[in-house]
């Protein structure tokens, strides 16, 4: 794929869309670590794709020139696997929130890692639905109170990385969006990825889960070892499900096919590698004795 | 006791009357305030109930059904997109004949993404099973919640109560709660005669074949036209407990009308001194507020509307390629009119998306039609011009 004729700066990849959000959500920071990722790779607008849900964090499209798809609550990997099987060459990435990600989109995720759809999934992990002003989430830590759990989250709550490293996504990370050295690193790491590439970024809701979570998450920061190897499974999960400290970087990456390679596999055995199937031998398969 | 409350709190109060057993919902704006009270509430303790923080819309009702068949009281609430991802489910609590309740505050559907109202989402769910009921006030809500359990109970079909996103929603007003034993009286514990009972077990869900699929359908429709009279006789009681009593449709200075406004929800509220300048002003002007339309009273509105001269009928909504979808229930329900009563139809689209409808907007529709300066059979009001029609048609950008 050719690279811009001009070298485009971070700046340029901002639309004239003003961010909505509170002032100091953690969501500019994911923002801004996106635009100096894309500059750093030089991605060209015209064939990147950003897709979302819906919820705060789900904004994003609109605040990035490139093109963007603001979807419905929890169908942005849906929606982002049709458009890299449709258009194999375009760089798509999905970003979205906690809730749309975790909850009404749970789903989809477990099969987004599982097939290793080719598409950089951003999830801005606040532990809370912040557009609905603020209530449970599956990330929210049992015991805090919400504003549908007055006396404390009463369930256990889920790591999306733990998740996604056990359900087949071939790279998984953290970030936090108060860090954007690293994590505009590892989002330039994440794009380039072949196959599902997970970035749960610690993106602080102000508003509703209060200053506080910044200055925790902020204390609790760690970055991974340097001696951390990444395509060990179970050293990576060593790092999910922290309480007392939140480690950073790429905690897990392994090289495997992605679904477009294995639709090509599949296109290209369809299309001509031996004999053509008969009749009899498709009637076959659905009746052995035929 | 008297309250000041949103059309919001009024569903949560309504639905703490009518002693809910299991609430079952996933936040969305402008539902969430309904929930998050009847949370509190029963975090407080002052609904004894339990409540389940779902994932999704469609769970929160999976759960309604599933307590519903089980025997307890079951209440949701949601709008648009969520009350859309519903709709497997809401096929699935009618046709398993569950008397669930639900609150839908009225709310546009995407794209382009709206938090504002307009009928589609409910008038969507048109033809799934469900009674609608649209209020036009919060105290409207509080009765209409009470009465829906009721209704729904007897006939064993679910009900939508429908309210305007933020017009009523989020506005406040002096409201009469009911005191919690009238409400018992009016309202015993339910008994599902299909329950989930140990005694006689039976299997839910299964297949059915071509030679008993249509007897249940069938059924469903027979249900509706019994609900007719269980929503009147309901309505009636009501007004005897509370000095409130409700129909199926309210008549406002029909006497002698030969112009009348049909319309539902909020904007009956905005109308009705604007019936009252246009009386003032000799022309003689009506307004029928449609408030159950499920089941479709229509031979109600046939006996008010028969023999007027015009009728206009303003719908917050569109049934896309034909009309307003109150316009082709009112023209379908009037056909059986002989010739000489049948009134010249006018049909307003208005007020998509939550964009106000004023006192203003109401006496242009109403002065164009009387006037003669409305003709067409429907018109989309104020929206901006289009040049080029065709063109327009064809073309996902605005204007054209
Ligand atoms: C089907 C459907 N249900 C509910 C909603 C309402 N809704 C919008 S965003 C949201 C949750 C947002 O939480 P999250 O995804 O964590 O995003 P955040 O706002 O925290 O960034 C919900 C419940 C919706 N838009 N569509
Ligand atoms: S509510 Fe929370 S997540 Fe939403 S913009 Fe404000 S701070 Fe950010
Ligand atoms: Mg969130």
């Amino acid at each position: 794929m050719s690279t811009p004729a001009v070298q485009l700066k971070p700046g340029d990849y901002k639309t004239d869309v003003k961010p909505v959000w509170c002032p100091g959500c953690g969501d500019f920071g994911v923002l801004n670590a996106l635009y100096r990722a894309l500059a750093r790779m030089q991605l060209e607008p015209w064939n990147t794709v950003i897709l979302s849900g819906i919820g705060c964090s789900s904004r994003l499209p609109g605040y990035v020139k490139t093109y963007g798809f603001n979807s419905v609550h929890g169908r942005a990997l849906t929606l982002a696997m049709g458009v890299k099987v449709a258009r194999p060459e375009t760089h798509v990435i999905a970003v979205g929130g906690d809730g749309d990600g975790m909850a009404i989109g749970g789903n989809h995720f477990i099969h987004a890692c599982r097939r290793n759809l080719d598409v950089t999934y951003i999830l801005m992990d606040n532990e809370i639905y912040g557009l609905t002003k603020g209530q449970t989430a599956p990330t929210t830590p049992t015991g805090d109170r919400t504003k549908s759990s007055f006396y404390g989250n009463p369930e256990p709550s889920v790591d999306p990385v733990e998740l996604a490293i056990s359900t087949g996504a071939s790279l998984v990370a953290r970030g936090y969006s108060g860090d954007m050295k690293t994590l505009t690193s590892i989002m330039v790491e994440a794009i380039n990825h072949r196959g599902f590439a997970f970035v749960n970024v610690m993106s602080p809701c102000v508003t509703f889960r209060g200053d506080h979570q910044f200055k925790e998450l902020k204390a609790k920061l760690r970055h991974l070892p340097e001696d951390h190897d990444p395509t060990d499974r179970t050293a990576a999960l060593a790092y999910t499900r922290e309480t007392d400290v939140m480690t950073t970087g790429i905690l897990y990456r392994v090289d495997e096919p992605s679904l477009v390679d294995r639709l090509n596999h599949v296109n290209a055995v369809a299309q001509g590698e031996g004999p053509q199937p008969t009749t009899r031998d498709i009637l076959k398969t659905f009746y052995p004795s035929f | 006791m008297r309250k000041v409350l949103k059309g919001n709190g009024a569903v949560a109060e309504a639905v703490r009357l009518a002693r809910a057993e299991v609430i079952s919902a996933y936040p969305i704006t402008p539902q969430t305030s309904i929930i998050e009270e009847i949370a509190s509430m029963v975090s407080r303790g002052s609904l004894e109930a339990q409540f389940i923080k779902v994932e999704s819309e469609h769970s929160a009702l999976a759960g309604c059904i599933a307590a519903a068949s089980a025997g307890a009281r079951t209440f949701t609430a949601t709008s648009a997109q969520g009350l859309a991802l519903m709709h497997e489910l809401i096929h699935w609590a009618a046709g398993g004949r569950l008397p669930i309740v639900l609150a839908d505050v009225n709310r546009a559907m995407a794209p382009g993404w709206s938090i504002w109202t307009d009928q589609n989402d409910t008038l969507s769910q048109r033809d799934t099973g469900w009674m609608q009921v649209y209020c036009q006030s919060s105290q409207e809500v509080v009765d209409s919640v009470v009465q829906a359990y009721k209704v729904s109970e007897r006939v064993l079909l679910p009900t939508m109560v429908v309210l305007d996103a933020f017009f009523l929603s989020h506005t406040y007003e002096d409201v009469e709660v009911p005191e919690q034993v009238m409400v018992d009286r009016f309202l015993p514990p339910l008994e599902l005669p299909h329950r989930m009972d140990m005694e006689r077990p039976a299997a839910l869900g299964n297949l059915v074949f071509p030679d008993r699929y249509m007897e249940f359908r069938e059924k469903m429709d027979l249900a509706h036209g019994v609900a007719l009279g269980v929503w009147e006789e309901v309505g009636r009681e009501w007004g005897e407990l509370t000095g409130r009593p409700y129909g199926l449709v309210e008549e406002y200075r029909m006497d002698g009308a030969e112009l009348v406004l049909v319309t539902a929800a909020t904007t009956a509220s905005t109308a009705r001194p604007v019936i009252d300048a246009l009386r003032e002003a000799g022309v003689p002007a009506g307004l029928l507020r449609l408030r159950v339309f499920r089941p479709f009273p229509a031979e109600r509105i046939r006996a008010i509307l028969g023999g007027r001269k015009k009728v206009v009928i303003l719908d917050r909504n569109c049934s896309f390629g034909h009309h307003g979808i109150f316009h082709q229930e009112i023209k379908s329900a009037l056909y059986e009119l002989p010739h000489g009563e049948q009134p010249v139809l006018h049909g307003i689209i208005a007020g998509l998306g939550g964009r106000d409808i004023t006192p203003d907007d109401l006496h242009g529709m109403l002065d164009g039609a009387w006037s003669g300066k409305i003709t067409a059979p429907v018109t989309w009001w104020d929206v901006l011009p289009v040049k080029d029609r065709e063109r327009a048609a064809v073309t996902m950008v605005e204007g054209g």
